[in-house]
């Protein structure tokens, strides 16, 4: 996984709240696009307009915008499923930073799997932020340091030391979890003595003796 | 000081503490399915890694398989590679599936309740974000992203920071024609689609103690649309008489050990949360979704609300985002909306007794012309529990589809969609813009007001029907 340190660009703007993963990337292209290509149907129920043109009102599309890295959103940004393709869209957008007052909690896990970085700032400093991502103020932000600079000004911010140290070092979970596999095969052979009901699965058979609900 | 019901079990299965609050924890039941599963084994064998604990993983597919009467498994092409990766990655990885026909077969969170694979204190995760629909039974139950599916496939745990915890208390009795439906939907728009991020909720109160296992698993199911990743009730008796010869289940001796340690888990008296809700269920009437998110809802006796009414400009905009796109005027009755596709499935409400309730409604009426009616069991038990009832014949008798189990046009992932414009009541959890295909118009509701609407041909306050 790509470490994060810093990041400097423009920002988009994108005033909305509640968007959901759905609307960042439609179920449908999951089975037939691949990852890394998701970019361009990103958003694509508010992205075009019913011909298929750009819908102007849609700002992070407009070329004053194009390769920007941060994304600026409202409150509750990536509720909804699960899929983690939304962040690969995001991704494939060339997005490396979202910046909300609030995450759907399964997004938000799901950026830091992927060297994302989703900043939860508050909701005032949300709409100043947005402010100058809409007059192309460029943008830093540095997880060394937990700043974020726009045009001359600078706010520090607040993110789990476990979690900032992930994305810095660029972290495998796997890895790390499997070193620890001693740890976890003790734990299950004492369980197996505690719970002996959560690990005796090996008879039953899905129509033995289903009762009627 | 005393701990939830939560605090008990996420404390029983931490196999290492990794300090601020994050936690190595153990996962006792892994869920698979076809659209986030088979990737996850295709990635964990090109890690040339196999699975931890096979024994406890349970594979099914549901998202991308047809629906259709007689369907295979490439009915819906673009599905076929997805439940071949699955069927492979499981007969490779000695992974138990239940495939299309076989009992067991069916929705996620259909299948793992009714299988008695989803057990209270234990934990239980799944690629999909309605996992927390198992914690009705007081499984510490939640979805996953792809990265984590494979995780637990490799190391049968996953990293986790224990959320906040965050309580609603449901005081009283639900009214007549009142279901736990209404009830999710009534707290959602009463506490916003974002009330419950970063927090596990736990239901409580009368009202909830008074509510079958598949109200809990309905209501749980909807968590996730508050903003919790996780949701619980506590196991008591009545959650006891469901596991009870349930093929999964402890049997005999060890079945009453495991109740016995079931009831321990039940929260403290003094267990303290960091938030607390009441709600009055008396107030609650059967509800309706109007807008492009599940907070955005009323009572079906009620109008689509005015944007100058709405607590800032911010969401006046957002409210007239969602009328636009809904097709309706502000001010409108719901009541009397005409509508177009019926859709009666989901793992919202899919069960038997969401069935016996629609079909309650149906029995001896018909279709409205114009009024596209499908029914999708949740899952293949479920199906032949109905169709030994006659709920069936009860259905297609009045010119519903009589569908195969799985998610189908919940999520339109399998090529089912409500077509562009048109406007559908459905019994599923989600009514985001595009999500049962580009354009179409949801409609939130229970199966009840879901058969209804098909039989007048219009949204139709279940309690004058």
């Amino acid at each position: 996984m790509q470490p994060f340190h810093t990041l400097a660009g423009l920002a988009a703007p994108l005033p909305r709240a509640n968007l959901d993963t759905d609307v960042i990337i439609r179920i449908d292209r999951l089975t037939t696009v691949p990852r890394d290509q998701l970019g361009v149907h990103a958003f694509e129920a508010i992205r075009y307009l019913a011909d298929g043109s750009p819908d102007p009102t849609f700002l992070p599309a407009l070329p004053e915008f194009s390769g920007a890295p941060i994304l600026v959103s409202g409150a509750n940004f990536g509720c909804g499923s699960s899929r983690e393709s939304a962040v690969w869209a995001l991704q494939s957008m060339g997005y490396r930073c979202i910046i909300a007052p609030s995450f759907g909690s399964i997004f938000y896990n799901n950026c830091f799997q992927n060297g994302i970085l989703p900043l939860i700032l508050d909701e005032a400093l949300v709409s100043e932020l947005m402010n100058l991502a809409r007059h192309a103020i460029p943008f830093k932000v540095d997880l060394q340091h937990k700043v974020v600079e726009a045009g001359d000004r600078r706010w520090s911010f607040d993110i789990d030391p476990l979690r900032r140290e992930m994305l810095l070092q660029g972290l495998d979970e796997i890895g790390g979890t499997l070193l620890e596999d001693n740890l976890i095969r003790a734990w299950q052979d004492a369980d197996r003595q505690r719970r002996p009901w959560v690990w005796n699965l090996s008879e039953a058979n899905a129509d033995s003796g289903v009762k009627s609900c | 000081m005393g701990r939830t019901h939560f605090d008990k079990v996420w404390d029983a299965h931490v196999i290492k503490d990794l300090g601020d609050g994050w936690a190595l924890l153990h996962i006792d039941r892994h869920l698979l399915h076809d659209l986030s599963g088979a990737p996850a084994l295709g990635e964990l064998a090109k890690r040339k890694l196999p699975p931890h604990n096979p024994e406890l993983c349970f594979a099914t597919p549901d998202h991308v398989v047809s629906s259709a009467p007689g369907r295979t498994e490439t009915t819906y092409p673009l599905g076929a590679m997805l439940w071949a990766g699955l069927k492979q990655g499981s007969e490779k990885g000695r992974i138990r599936l239940f495939d299309l026909g076989q009992p067991g077969q069916g929705i996620v969170h259909v299948m793992a309740p009714e299988l008695g694979i989803a057990l209270p204190g234990t934990t239980l995760v799944c690629g999909d974000s309605h996992t927390c629909t198992n914690g009705g039974l007081g499984s510490l139950a939640f979805g996953i992203g792809s990265s984590e599916i494979v995780h637990v496939l490799a190391t049968q745990t996953l990293r986790q920071q224990k959320p906040r915890r965050m309580r609603v208390r449901v005081d009283g009795r639900l009214p007549r024609g009142v279901t736990p439906k209404d009830l999710a939907l009534h707290i959602i728009a009463t506490l916003g689609a974002s009330a419950g991020v970063g927090h596990a909720v736990e239901f409580a109160g009368p009202a909830i103690e008074a509510m079958p296992i598949e109200g809990r698993l309905t209501l749980c199911n909807l968590a996730v649309e508050l903003g919790a990743k996780f949701a619980m009730v506590a196991p008591d008796d009545a959650t006891f008489d469901y596991l009870r010869g349930r093929p999964f289940a402890p049997k005999g001796e060890l079945f009453e050990r495991a109740v016995e340690t079931w009831r321990s888990l039940a929260g403290d008296a003094d267990a303290m949360f960091d938030r607390e809700e009441r709600i009055v269920a008396e107030a609650v009437r059967p509800v309706i979704t109007w807008g492009t998110s599940p907070d955005q809802a009323v009572a079906i006796d009620q109008c689509v609300p005015h944007p100058d009414d709405a607590p800032s400009p911010a969401v006046a905009e957002e409210w007239r985002a969602a009328q636009a796109y809904m097709g309706l005027e502000t001010g409108q009755a719901l009541a009397g909306t005409p509508v177009d596709w019926v859709f009666i499935g989901s793992c919202a409400n899919s069960r038997l007794s969401d069935l016996r309730d629609a079909a309650h409604v149906v029995r001896g009426r018909s279709v409205a012309a114009g009024v596209t009616a499908w029914v999708v069991p949740g899952s293949e038990l479920v199906k032949r529990a109905a169709e030994a009832e006659g709920l069936d014949r009860v259905f297609e008798d009045a010119g519903f589809q009589w569908r195969e189990p799985g998610c189908s046009m919940c999520v339109a992932a399998n090529g089912e969609q409500v077509p562009p414009g048109a406007r559908a009541v459905s019994t599923s959890n989600r009514n985001f813009v595009g999500r049962q295909g580009p354009g179409a118009r949801t409609h939130l509701a229970s199966p009840a007001m879901a058969a209804a609407a098909a039989i007048t041909g219009v949204l139709t306050d279940i309690r004058s029907f």
